[in-house]
């Protein structure tokens, strides 16, 4: 579809910053899209900030080097930025802004849609609740996932979460059950790399190359060089394009965000740049509203059969959750997957942190008629017995092993024997493989520990056999 | 109505000029789509116009200088009538319900669709009335299907009307807005009243009297009812990182505690959790009526992708429901998750206006607004002469869990319960995960009689006891940092075994086991005196020389550990029996003396 195509050209009255200011000349509404074209013909993207009776405001989103106020041409759009998108976006590669960059050809339109989304209204969405197997030990029995939700990983500098996010990525799978059969189809994967490093966006390519499901994925790569204000629409053109494959093609869809750390360093550099107050360590008092106009686009609607997974993955500076963007995320999103440095520095793979990784939505995919009856109280046991064996590890550390009881010192095997062989994988386990290991963990404790099962469960799982 | 033309717009903050008079927090629609927005400043122009700032409740898009927007001519009000049970709206108490079509929300004025109520008029032709006072019932369909009493509604005549009903329709379907009764005052002015009616959410309804906090707000939760109790009129405060269980304690709450209505509000939260409670609560049972829970809710979810202003007013939607309902004389109780949501959005906005940022970012005037807001949590008089009461019970999100912020320190000021939530024990799957060493309840002493009268003579000395023996756990596991835990004096080893059972067989409590996620206080109270009883016991028998080995591996432990999850309503004299087995073992391990 071809955009009214009014411009402008001399009428530009001052440029500062990002900004841009012209005389209102034609009838333009807020937030709509433009094009500021350079004498030097390249067209960078805009969209209008304010208006007055004399004047508008255009934020400039891309680098305005080489601007002038003579010979720069406005292209108005009348509609807000918006994604020309089709059936065919899917193996293809875009840059941040939804423009082609793999050499190919452009895509054939279907559908035109505004990158900011709409809010999805509560009441018509669908509650989360069909269980996805990741193949990981740690997701699937203690912190599971389920279509439409919106799980991030929070990562540090040099942990393996690219690999983790791509393993899950290319597992990820209803189970496999005979009624279902063709529920078990493999998600459409979008993925979108945030101002990341050229070798990150290409270990993602590769991989998904490699394993044949790049014909399954739209890619948006906003490479670290690239503009940082581009970086804010990366995610935006990405999720659109999700939504579409959701909500208009119907499929079920998984969403790799990397790094959501650039993107709020981007965010905290336009705020600065627009003078705004900066609020907490110099990030605008809006990232919390930012970010979730960007999560809460995950999720499913009534009586439509398509979904939208989100996995974002963030790395925490110095490794600490408490700093704003991952406690701003944390706030948003319904759970997150922590990895964990000294576990990386074990050897263990994947190095997920289980004590501060959470899912929110795990109560309404698991147990009985979603996964088995006995998960719930499974994964809780797990949880408060690693819980305990971590605190005699605090305990151990200052006293020694000597000074535990004899039931503390099972505790302090058991948190290794957790370690080294269910958080610790070396290929993916089905549900039923994560869960036996978990019982046989459960197995070396005193009865009299394992107050989160009941007679039942003790008597299959833990004494089979004795009366 | 008054108009005016935009001629500056930038985000959701537009100036207009405008020839006639507005007001200050005077509602106004915008442009064709009709968008919601308050006036916040008003300036006069040397040429005798106004300029007036509004601040938009909606997505601006597309909005430009020359469009029209015009005054309402009141402040921000809501429509309250008998359609808002059960339902779910948005900030602004407009109706999120309808097909596909409403799948995603677009900005700007939609039609209430016209809902029709069986009227039965309570007066007759010649009643003097008051504000505040009831003309006419509405049986909600519920009632007519169950012939269920509590579902019925009283219409009031508006608090600040009164006089001598000259007409009144008869019984039958009529629409919440049709006229269905005609009032003249003294003075001859007439004034005609629907079934609905409009009210400023920013300014408190009246009351005849303020009245003293209580009975308890019964919440099905024990370490709240029994250790950190809440009464009807009161307000508590639930402070926690993420991930600590704020949502699942407020939703839990909302389906348990036995006040006659819920108001539940999603302020700046996650659509799916509201999906959640939507698709949960009309299968949920009321344990004491037996009734859908969702029957007795009104919903309002403002989800945190929602436009930033409608949230800062949501929180005020919410507590003025929650005052029409009491003025009908029933008892609230209204969960706001969360208000740091809520003060982030006062932030934003004052913000965009340019005023003074004080600690935090955060504006000078936040601590006066948390006030007036807690301060509308009251049991009273009504103004019908009834008894009603509205609690509040508000979450805090604070930064980094750090409870020093603004939010939390000025929400403390202000509320008399502190539910602190602690991460460690939300790490460990421990829930609820509230700290019983640093919440606390300003209530408690107050609702001791009520328990005592409720067949626990016992029950503010068992309360002190669980809290002194959390109290000396902490201080004896810093203690057995140091020395090892076997050093130990058997005593003080047994202190710390009672604190695991108070944790782990009376403290936590799930939400989604089915004999486990609500405690009747006859429950409460029996599970209490058992672990009383064991304390006393256990300390016999170690006095008499058993050894706390044999106490740790007595297998009745375990049994007390779980009773709450084991044994239901129905059964409570299974409590009896768990009773003798624990008076059985304590003792007979006796002969044992060295």
């Amino acid at each position: 579809m071809i955009t009214a195509n009014l411009s402008l050209t001399d009428a530009i009255t001052r440029i500062d910053g990002p900004l841009l200011f012209a005389h209102r000349r034609v009838d333009v509404g807020l937030n709509e899209a433009v094009e500021v074209i350079g004498s030097d013909g390249h067209a960078r993207l805009g969209r209008i900030a304010a208006l007055d009776d004399e004047l508008m405001t255009v934020e400039i989103l891309e680098s305005t080097s080489g601007l002038s106020l003579t010979g720069t041409r406005i292209r108005f759009f009348a509609e807000p930025i918006s994604f020309s998108l089709g059936p065919g976006i899917l193996g293809r590669i875009f840059d941040g802004v939804g423009r082609v960059i793999d050499g190919g050809p452009p895509i054939a339109t279907h559908a035109r849609m505004p990158v900011d989304g709409a809010v999805l209204n509560p009441m018509r969405r669908k509650k989360p609740e069909d269980f996805i197997e990741t193949g990981i030990s740690t997701i699937d029995v203690l912190n599971s996932l389920v279509r439409g939700q919106k799980l991030p990983i929070f990562s540090g500098g040099g942990l393996p979460h690219n690999r983790l996010a791509i393993e899950i990525a290319l597992h990820a799978r209803l189970r496999q059950s005979k009624e279902h059969q063709e529920s078990a189809s493999p998600f459409a994967i979008v993925f979108a790399g945030i101002g990341v490093p050229f070798e990150t966006a290409e270990f993602f390519r590769r991989s998904l190359e490699e394993s044949g499901a790049l014909g399954r994925t739209a890619l948006f790569l906003n490479l670290a060089s690239d503009s940082s204000t581009q970086r804010l629409l990366a995610p935006r053109f990405a999720l659109t394009a999700a939504e579409y494959l959701a909500f208009v093609e119907g499929r079920h869809v998984l969403v790799i965000i990397t790094d959501f750390t650039n993107y709020c360093e981007a965010l905290r550099e336009v705020s600065a740049s627009h003078g705004e107050i900066p609020g907490r360590k110099g990030y605008p008092g809006y990232m919390y509203s930012d970010l979730a106009t960007l999560y809460e686009r995950a999720g499913s609607l009534q009586g439509k059969p398509g979904t939208l997974t989100q996995l974002p993955i963030l790395t925490m500076p110095s490794d600490d959750i408490s700093h704003p963007i991952p406690d701003l995320t944390g706030y948003i999103t319904e759970g997150q997957i922590t990895l964990n440095r000294s576990l990386d520095r074990d050897g263990i793979y994947p190095p997920v942190g289980v004590l501060p990784s959470l899912s929110r939505l795990m109560k309404d995919g698991i147990g009985r008629g979603f996964t088995h009856p006995d998960h719930p109280a499974l994964a809780n046991q797990l949880y408060a017995s690693y819980a305990r064996a971590i605190q005699v590890r605090l305990l151990a550390n200052v006293v020694g092993s000597d000074g535990l009881t004899p039931d503390d010192r099972l505790m302090l095997t058991f948190g290794q024997q957790f370690e080294r062989r269910f958080i610790h994988q070396n290929k993916a386990r089905t549900l039923d493989e994560s869960m036996a290991e978990g019982w046989s963990l459960l197995r070396q404790l005193p009865i009299n520990e394992l107050s989160r099962l009941n007679d039942e469960q003790i008597a299959t799982y833990i004494q089979p056999g004795a009366e | 109505m008054s108009t005016a033309t935009i001629h500056w717009i930038s985000g959701p903050v537009l100036r207009a000029i405008a020839s006639d008079s507005f007001h200050i927090h005077e509602a106004v629609q915008v442009g064709n789509k009709g968008l919601l927005g308050e006036v916040v400043r008003l300036k006069a122009l040397a040429d005798g116009r106004q300029e007036i700032t509004v601040q938009l409740f909606e997505d601006t898009t597309g909005l430009r200088p020359g469009d029209l927007l015009q005054g309402q001519g009141a402040a921000l009000s809501v429509r309250l009538g008998p359609g808002l049970l059960g339902q779910i709206f948005d900030g602004l108490l407009r109706p999120l319900s309808g097909g596909e079509e409403r799948n995603f929300l677009a900005p700007g004025i939609y039609p209430f669709p016209d809902q029709h109520f069986p009227f039965y008029p309570l007066v007759a032709k010649g009643a003097v009335l008051k504000g505040g006072e009831p003309f006419a019932a509405v049986r909600l369909a519920a009632a007519e299907s169950t012939g269920n009493d509590n579902l019925t509604q009283l219409c009031l005549v508006p608090p600040h009307l009164q006089g001598t009903v000259i007409a009144i329709a008869e019984a039958g379907r009529y629409s919440d807005r049709e006229s269905v009764c005609t009032l003249e005052e003294s003075n001859g002015q007439t004034h005609t009243l629907a079934m609905s009616h409009n009210w400023p959410v920013r300014t408190p309804r009246p009351v005849a009297e303020r009245l003293t906090i209580g009975p308890p707000l019964l919440t099905g939760q024990r370490i709240l009812d029994c250790l950190f109790p809440v009464a009807r009129g009161g307000k508590a405060t639930v402070p926690g990182g993420f991930g600590t269980g704020k949502t699942v304690l407020l939703e839990t709450i909302a389906k348990w505690c036995n006040a006659d209505v819920i108001i539940y509000l999603g302020c700046g939260e996650r659509g799916n959790e509201m999906a959640g409670v939507l698709d949960e609560f009309p299968h949920l049972e009321d344990p004491r009526t037996g009734r859908p829970l969702m029957e007795r809710m009104v919903v309002i979810a403002n989800t945190s992708n929602m436009p930033v202003a409608a949230r800062e007013a949501s929180i005020y939607t919410g507590v003025t429901v929650a005052e029409y309902f009491r003025d009908q004389g029933l008892h609230v109780a209204l969960m706001a998750d969360s208000t740091s949501r809520w003060a982030e959005a006062l932030r934003e906005v004052s913000g965009r206006l340019g005023e003074l940022p004080g600690e935090g970012g955060y504006p000078a005037y936040l601590s006066t607004r948390l006030a007036d807001f807690y301060e509308r949590a009251a049991r009273v008089q009504t103004l019908s002469g009834k008894g009603g009461s509205v609690t509040l019970i508000g979450a805090v999100s604070p930064p980094s869990s750090d409870f020093s912020e603004p939010v939390t320190t000025h929400t403390k000021r202000y509320v008399r319960n502190f539910w602190a939530l602690d991460r460690k024990r939300a790490h460990a799957r421990f829930y609820p995960a509230i700290d019983p060493l640093t919440s606390y309840s300003e209530d408690a002493t107050l609702l001791a009689s009520w328990w005592h009268a409720r067949g626990n003579p016992n029950w503010a000395e068992q309360r002190r006891r669980f809290l002194t023996i959390l109290e000396e756990q902490s201080r004896l596991e810093r203690m057995a940092m140091i020395l090892g835990k076997d050093a130990l004096p058997p005593q003080q080893q047994l202190v710390l075994l009672a604190a695991t059972l108070i944790n782990e067989g009376f403290l936590r409590q799930s939400a989604f086991a089915a004999k486990d996620r609500f405690a009747s206080p006859q429950k409460q109270n029996r599970m209490m005196t058992i672990l009383d009883r064991f304390v006393d016991l256990a300390q016999q028998a170690i006095a008499d020389g058993m050894s706390i080995e044999q106490i740790r591996n007595l297998p009745l432990l375990r049994r007390i550990q779980r009773m709450g999850e084991e044994i239901g309503e129905e059964e409570l004299e299974l409590f009896t029996q768990l009773e003798e087995a624990m008076e059985k073992a304590l003792h007979q391990a006796q002969p044992r003396l060295p």
